[in-house]
């Protein structure tokens, strides 16, 4: 019998009002992900493919269609609902890392597991940083780091509760080629350990290559699938 | 997992919201300088208030035997004790006796006279506290000094009259028919509080030496003291309790040492009550500035709010943690205003001591103190509730997606919690006053302020956004800026407004009052009036004085005193009545008789009685007084005229003119019922200037017994009295103008960022820096316009209202008061908005440019 897919999207649409008439961000995805796998998702600026991530992790409601991730119908959340089932169930990685700057690097960790009301927040995060090799930063405020070892920080908040789906958008998009490549390779190999399905959304055809699938959009529509030759080739 | 939360635990508890509460103030604070300083500012002033009049109340009542002289009081008009009465008030305890009047004193020596408050003592006679004395007046015995030796008797007196008949110790004075001796100068009077306004100095002479100055006729105003240290074991319940088994109907006049000095603790009160609900509107003015603050931080934390939603946190503990950090930064300002108020208290004490009886102390008062913080706390929780419930809608998803403010109202359940804390406070600032219908009338008027600000803070935008677009650029611009999504406008004209409406309204009562008090009385009021004239001086006393030229109007009444004891058979001291009315029922008041209607007063209800009226007792009654008490033509009033219970019926109702300060009585009997009674006369009479002197020294020279008012010397001290008051007053509601200010400068500074970038993206344009500098100059010289327009309309309405409606005086158009208040708010909004922009006008525009 076959697995239940992990992120079941059905026929998604997104219009926004604006002062100019109705704007079609998302014209009728669908897609669907088998649990631990990695999908890429690429296209140019405004196809809709930040808008599609808002949708998966519950941040943004779609006009029509239906959103199941992880077994919950959770376009029929509500707003509370929906934070909780993000805390137990997605991470997410920014591009712009979203670190809170009043906290250091070990409490922004264990901020999810605190929500969560671990009891052992902070020594799960301090595993989790010790992961992504800063535990000699453990004390030190975002504005104390370097935008690589921030977005470090970040994928160990993104991964500390153990969640079956991760999502990232352009996780290197503000870093140089040398330290995207040290985030990408810790995502993988995180992503490996912990069994995690992962959404990579990137300009970067090469990033998206790493992933098992590759979905293309363009004007908010999935214009094509494709399973990356690196892939086929493992495959085989 | 290892989770040690049980399934169905909310997570999210109140300690987790704490502590993410306290990791985000780590961060600047910067924004809440204002926020701060609106709440000290308001809470300081409250602190200050409440914990001044309270230590002076505590200090009155802890002084209260030495305040009243005694534990009782009992006071009788025109009359002794009979000698059943004085041998039962013996029996309560040991028992000084005193005589109080007024009377003229003339130096032997050089031959002024002068008007003195004439106190005639016994040997117990203080039988709390001490009589003193100043240094050169010698280590005797004060009593003992009044004795009667070769230079006749001895008397004390104030400096005030050594400095006004230029005397000195040892100098011959006489009262009356009574030559004495001027054998000390009072330091101190123990029990001079509780005696009332002062129209002269001290003089105190033994029971004996009263006695030979031939002021005590039948009828002379003369009032008696006995007081009382009752016996131990015998409470002043016990004692009230036997007077009125004792003696029902003996019309005395008690008062016992639980409320010593009841005149001043009811001004303490009521000035306090006054500044109380100031310092409130100041913290309601601050409120807005704590409103601004919060928006503004709040604005700055969307990305974490957002970030936090994305880690999985509900909005409920977005908002908890946010309203935390509110409510710990308004403890820290309630705090800090707390302090500053038990300052201001202390130093205000300084200034204070020598116009009170116990120069009071500042102790701790608990509860002023919580209550300063109470309105503190819910102050900053009304207006911060608003913007924290619609932070807590931010969306998680602004994170990916710059997000357009959607202007979502709160949630119903924090629409309920402003309201709740709105009415939080208007029950704290009703409930906690002793005078309900001031409170409610205050805080009514604030509130309707407040709206109409709103509504024209709104109007004001909508006006700008919809006047046809101007041709002139910078007037283009600066109504552009005055309707722009987060212009300050609203913040401006409420915050200004309402400190500004405070502002005229006290600045057109009191300057009304004072020119009323100044210009409008003396113009009206006679010169002089004379008290104490015997039935068989007036003719002689009235052919006096008609026959110095220059003097005109000699009016004069019959004149005694008596107590309403009963209104409509209830007892005077458990019958309700209105407010404006109590003070009718406080102790003796004047009375007359007439067969024709008084002048100065129409009968507007009712008949006036017969010449030849011969009937039962009948009253003629001041109507405002009247209908305060309830009172309908028929119904029945029982005055006690020297011991004696008389039941009268109102017959009719006089409106009267008090300003004119013609001679008039709240209660004129019908010339039958108190003819035959022992009574003396007032008059009145008005002298050209000139005339003056001659007058006074005519009447002074001739009737010794006859007392004199200047009044220009009354009116002086009623004057002097109400502009010390007003001083206060002004300053307190000063702190109300300069929440507004704050908060009008936080508004600007807040706009500041704006400003650069609009400066800046107009210089790319091609304008110069004065084109822009007129622009800002033009935006904020119409918000100040368009605020003080409102203020002065608003604080004119309060105050005719307050002087027409409330005081039934006349009103006196003050333009200068208006325009000030006009100029004060353009000028205010120009300096500090220009302060704002001053920086921007002068910012280069590639760094700004590079920055965005």
């Amino acid at each position: 019998m076959p697995q239940e897919p992990i992120i079941q999207l059905k026929d998604i649409h997104l219009t926004l009002k604006s002062d100019a008439g109705p704007v079609n961000i998302l014209r009728g995805i669908d897609l669907t992900v088998q649990a631990g796998k990695t999908v890429g998702i690429v296209g140019p600026s405004g196809s809709g493919k930040s808008t599609l991530m808002s949708i998966m992790a519950g941040l943004e409601q779609p006009t029509s269609g239906s959103v199941t991730m992880a077994g919950a119908a959770i376009e029929k959340l509500d707003e509370d609902a929906l934070a909780r089932f993000r805390r137990d169930n997605i991470g997410i990685v920014f591009q712009s890392f979203h670190l809170i700057p009043t906290m250091t690097a070990l409490e922004n960790i264990a901020i999810p597991l605190e929500l969560a009301g671990r009891a052992d927040a902070f020594e799960v995060a301090a595993e989790k940083l010790a992961a992504v090799g800063l535990s000699d930063r453990a004390t030190h405020y975002p504005s104390q780091l370097s935008g690589g070892e921030q977005q470090r920080v970040a994928l160990a908040r993104a991964v500390c509760t153990n969640p079956k789906i991760l999502l990232a958008d352009e996780p290197t998009g503000n870093l140089d080629g040398k330290t995207g490549d040290v985030i990408v390779d810790l995502m993988f190999e995180l992503h490996a350990q912990q069994e995690t399905t992962m959404i990579l959304i990137t300009h970067d055809d090469t990033l998206a290559r790493k992933c098992d699938r590759i979905i293309r959009l363009e004007d908010g529509r999935v214009v094509a699938t494709e399973t990356p030759l690196e892939q086929v080739a493992a495959g085989e | 997992m290892n989770n040690s939360r049980r399934p169905g635990d909310n997570p999210e508890t109140l300690r987790l919201a704490i502590r993410f509460a306290a990791r985000e103030m780590r961060g600047s604070l910067k924004g809440f300088r204002i926020f701060l300083a609106c709440l000290v500012l308001g809470v300081a002033a409250i602190a200050g208030v409440g914990t001044l009049s309270s230590s002076i109340t505590e200090g009155l009542r802890a002084n209260g035997q030495v305040i009243l002289g005694g534990d009782i009081d009992v006071r009788l008009t025109q009359r002794p004790a009979s000698l059943d009465e004085r041998a039962w008030l013996g029996e309560q305890g040991n028992v000084a006796e005193i005589q109080t009047l007024r009377a003229m004193v003339r130096a032997n020596g050089n031959n002024k006279r002068t008007l003195s408050e004439l106190k005639a003592i016994d040997g117990l006679y203080p039988l709390f506290g001490g009589l003193t004395l100043t240094a050169e007046s010698g280590a005797e015995p004060p009593y003992s000094l009044l004795a009667k030796t070769d230079a006749g008797y001895g008397v004390l007196v104030e400096q005030g009259l050594v400095d006004r008949l230029e005397l000195g110790l040892g100098e011959q004075i006489t009262i009356g028919e009574l030559t004495a001796e001027v054998r000390g100068i009072i330091a101190s009077e123990p029990d001079k509080a509780s005696q009332g306004m002062a129209l002269g100095p001290r003089t105190i002479v033994s029971t004996a030496a009263l006695n030979e100055t031939g002021l005590i006729q039948p009828g002379s105003l003369i009032r008696y003291h006995y007081r009382i240290a009752l016996e131990d074991g015998l409470s002043i319940a016990d004692f009230r309790e036997n007077v009125s088994v004792a003696f029902p109907d003996a019309g005395w006049r008690i008062q016992d040492a639980t409320n010593g000095a009841p005149g001043i603790k009811r001004f303490v009160d009521r000035v306090a009550l006054f500044l109380t609900l100031v310092g409130l509107t100041a913290l309601i003015v601050g409120g807005v500035g704590v409103g601004n603050a919060v928006r503004a931080y709040l604005d700055a934390k969307i990305p974490t709010i957002a970030t936090l939603k994305c880690l999985g946190a509900s909005s409920s503990f977005i908002f908890r943690m946010h309203y935390l950090q509110v409510l710990f930064l308004a403890l820290v300002g309630s705090l800090m205003g707390l302090v500053l108020g038990i300052g201001g208290a202390m130093v205000a004490s300084g200034f204070l001591a020598r116009a009170l009886p116990i120069p009071p102390e500042v102790t701790f008062q608990f509860g002023p103190l919580l209550l300063a913080t109470a309105y503190g706390l819910l102050t900053a929780t009304m207006f911060a509730i608003w913007p924290l419930a619609r932070a807590r809608e931010t969306p998680a998803a602004s994170l990916f997606r710059d997000t357009v403010s959607r202007h979502r109202w709160p949630r119903p359940v924090y629409l309920a919690a402003v309201a709740a804390s709105f009415l939080a406070m208007v029950t704290l600032a009703i409930f906690t006053s002793q005078e309900r219908w001031f409170a409610i009338g205050f805080v009514g008027a604030i509130i309707a302020i407040f709206g109409v600000l709103i509504l024209v803070g709104n109007g004001v935008q909508y006006v700008a956004r919809k006047i046809p677009r101007s041709r002139i650029p910078t007037l283009r611009l600066a109504l552009a800026n005055l309707h722009r999504p987060g212009s300050a406008t609203n913040s401006v004209v409420l915050s200004m407004g309402l400190g500004l409406t405070l502002f005229v309204t006290v600045a057109l009562i009191e300057g009304n009052l004072t020119r009323q008090v100044q210009e409008q009385l003396p113009e009206k009021a006679p010169a002089f009036f004379f008290i104490d004239i015997q039935s068989d001086q007036l003719d002689d006393f009235v052919a006096t004085a008609e026959a110095i030229s220059g003097v005109s109007d000699v009016n004069h009444v019959p004149n005694m005193r008596g107590r309403i004891t009963r209104v409509k058979g209830i007892s005077a001291s458990e019958v309700s009545v209105a407010p404006e009315a109590k003070w009718a029922l406080r102790g003796d008041r004047g009375l007359t008789y007439a067969a024709t209607p008084p002048p100065g007063a129409a009968v507007v209800e009712g008949d006036w009685w017969p010449n030849d009226y011969t009937g039962p007792p009948l009253i003629s009654m001041d109507r405002g007084v009247g209908k305060g008490m309830g009172l309908e033509l028929g119904d029945n009033l029982t005055v006690n005229v020297m011991g004696r219970e008389i039941d009268a019926t109102i017959a009719n109702f006089r409106e009267i003119d008090w300003t004119t300060l013609a001679i008039n009585f709240v209660i004129v009997f019908d010339q039958n019922t108190l003819q035959s009674a022992p009574h003396g006369h007032l008059a009145t009479a008005k002298a050209e200037t000139a005339a003056e002197a001659d007058l006074f020294r005519e009447v002074t020279n001739k009737f010794a017994n006859i007392s004199v008012i200047r009044m220009k010397e009354a009116l002086q001290t009623v004057s002097r009295i109400l502009e010390q008051l007003s001083s206060a007053v002004s300053a307190t509601s000063s702190i109300t103008l300069i929440a507004g200010i704050l908060v009008l400068a936080g508004a600007f500074a807040a706009g500041h960022r704006k400003r650069v970038y609009d400066a800046v993206i107009l210089k790319v344009l091609g304008a110069t820096r004065k084109d822009i500098f007129r622009t800002f100059l033009l935006e904020y010289a119409l918000l100040g316009l368009v605020t003080s327009v409102i203020a002065a309309l608003a604080g004119w309405t309060a105050a005719y209202l307050v002087i027409t409606q409330l005081l039934e005086a006349k009103w006196i158009s003050l333009p200068f008061t208006i325009a000030a208040t006009i100029f004060i708010s353009i000028a205010v909004t120009l300096v500090f908005g220009l302060l704002g922009s001053w920086r921007a006008l002068g910012e280069k525009v590639a760094p700004v440019l590079r920055i965005d």
